[in-house]
């Protein structure tokens, strides 16, 4: 009888060799096709979000169960609209400010008065009672210091976070005030952890000088402030430049994107952090399972000896043009040469 | 000066986000605005560029290097679009996404190297390929940040099947997949913004860059 889920994670963390690697398979739009539904359709109930994510462990045998619906989500609690698509993510529409008195009046939005970061909140309480402590329940929130994509536009963001200081300062005390409500009231709800995304941290996106005088303070003052342990990850962005500021935050994991080196990344968290990745999301679209296998064993040699690694994708998000046929590929990779003691040779070509 | 010098100090006032520093520079180079922008602009984004892919400069500093020279090009040429590069016609644009900044910073790269293009901002794949022929376009390019919307292009790329225009792709998830370009059908790929200047110069040239032809592309 192997570990369950939740002690295999925890071993890991802990900087022991589990049973085998875990891994988080962070499927949020399969369980629409799962459930014969449209992605509207699957996000307007949160009972269905828990019967999808349920089904999607039972198939794959993975280690989580992933409490995010879509990053838009938080951008509407702010007055953005939603774009539904067939076959993606919801998306943010157009953003919400644009002026300086407009960034000014920004004031942050209630958790309670928002039903779609309700229904977050139910579909938690619903994993939380399915997993029985045997299985992490993963919440989500957007860093501060990378929601102004959506509320304000990629472009305008970084215009004011380069030369609009006043209008980025309020900014950054609206989106704290929120994150902090809205990841407490996800801890409370079941979420075992949080995964906080934050992408413009990342270096390939903001200089190291920049992050370290701004998000890397947005950061550490929110982290301070949530009831629970804090994952950080950068949404596919490279990490090495800003890794020994960002474990200042107290974050005891980091999400590595695939153009990381993740034995790099491993190498330089020395037992600080537990590393999560990296496999490339976009690529498993068209995997075949001897690509697959040969993804996940590379990883696995990189990141697994010594524990303090979970296997999952470099994005926090799973395409949903990648197949079920792959997922299981990578699923039956995991099982196969995840076990520990990790065979040290590395995959055949 | 030294050319190399000046070019290392230009590069340099950009990714300090230097305007004033880099009009200084800009001003030191002698001959035709256009000149001034072959011999230190072009070359100054290419190595921002290259920076940027290696991981070694971020993307803040790019758009913002891009804006720059893009003010500094607005300030030689002026309003006259006579002075600019007129061919190959050109327009970008992105498919039902709303994350622009990419498409800004090719657009940045294109015209602060002296070329013209029309702006389509967001659309879908019927507004955007009924515009490109309307406007005899003869370069289109599409940026992507969601995979569905780098999807799309394939639908743009039949759309524009039996017409003289050409599809270069760009955006993250060309990046993480190289297989993507060829699989929509494009022409060529920009590995980053000021590659595509390089892309649109060749293939206005009917050459391309290495790296930017999708393995098997229809043409060339």
């Amino acid at each position: 009888m192997g570990l369950t889920s939740a002690a295999r994670v925890r071993r890991t963390l802990s900087g022991e060799e589990p049973d085998r690697v875990p891994w988080f398979l962070l499927v949020t739009l399969h369980g629409a096709r799962e459930l014969g539904l449209s992605i509207r359709e699957y996000f307007s109930k949160p009972e269905h979000v828990v019967e999808g994510q349920l089904r999607m462990r039972a198939r794959y045998r993975h280690d989580c169960l992933y409490g995010f619906f879509f990053a838009a989500l938080e951008a509407q609690a702010f007055g953005s609209d939603v774009l539904w698509f067939d076959d993606g993510p919801p998306n943010a529409g157009r953003p919400v400010a644009s002026s300086h008195e407009q960034i000014l009046g920004l004031a942050p939005p209630r958790v309670a008065d928002h039903r779609g970061l309700c229904d977050v909140l139910v579909a938690l309480e619903g994993m939380k009672r399915a997993a029985a402590g045997e299985v992490p329940v993963i919440g989500v929130i957007m860093s501060p210091f990378s929601l102004p994509i959506m509320q304000l536009g990629f472009e305008r963001y970084l215009d004011v976070l380069l030369e609009h200081r006043e209008a980025f300062l309020h900014l950054m005390r609206v989106n704290e005030e929120f994150c902090v409500e809205w990841g407490n009231a996800q801890l409370a709800a079941g979420a075992d952890v949080l995964v906080y995304f934050d992408p413009v941290a990342s270096s390939t996106i903001t200089p190291r000088a920049l992050y370290v005088e701004t998000g890397f303070e947005v950061a550490r003052r929110t982290l301070a402030r949530l009831k629970g342990p804090v994952a950080t990850h950068f949404a596919s962005g490279r990490c090495l430049g800003v890794l020994d500021d960002v474990l200042k935050t107290g974050t005891p994991a980091i999400g590595v994107g695939s153009l990381e080196d993740l034995a790099a990344v491993k190498a330089a968290c020395a037992g600080r952090a537990t590393v999560v990745g990296n496999l490339n999301g976009i690529e498993m679209r068209h995997w075949s399972d001897a690509e697959a296998e040969a993804a996940v064993r590379a990883a696995i040699a990189q990141g697994a000896p010594g524990g303090r690694f979970v296997l999952s994708d470099q994005h926090g998000e799973i395409p949903f043009q990648v197949p079920e046929r792959v997922l299981m590929a990578v699923s039956d990779a995991v099982h196969r040469f995840g076990r520990y003691p990790i065979e040290q040779s590395p995959p055949s070509p | 000066m030294d050319p190399s010098a000046l070019r290392y100090d230009f590069e340099h006032a950009l990714l300090a986000m230097n305007r004033d520093e880099a009009r200084r520079l800009l001003a030191r180079v002698p001959g035709p605005p256009l000149a001034a922008i072959e011999a230190l602009i072009v070359p100054s984004l290419a190595r921002l560029g290259e920076g940027w892919e290696r991981g070694q400069i971020a993307l803040a500093q790019i758009y913002m290097g891009g804006r720059i020279c893009e003010e500094l090009v607005d300030t030689l040429l002026g309003s006259s679009q006579n002075e600019r590069y007129g061919r190959p016609r050109m327009a970008i644009a992105t498919i039902e996404d709303h994350h622009q900044l990419g498409k800004r910073i090719v657009s940045s790269a294109l015209r602060g190297s002296g070329f013209q293009l029309i702006d389509y901002g967001v659309g879908t794949v019927d507004s955007i390929a009924a515009r490109a022929v309307s406007d005899g376009i003869e370069i289109l390019l599409l940026s992507a940040l969601m995979l569905r919307s780098a999807l799309r292009i394939r639908d743009v790329r039949t759309r524009l099947a039996d017409r003289p225009i050409r599809v270069v792709v760009g955006g993250a998830p060309f990046i993480f997949d190289h297989a993507l370009s060829r699989e929509v059908g494009a022409d060529a790929m920009a590995t980053n913004a000021f590659h595509a200047v390089e892309v649109v110069r060749s293939l206005s040239q009917g050459s391309l860059p290495q790296g930017s032809l999708p393995q098997g592309a229809p043409w060339v």
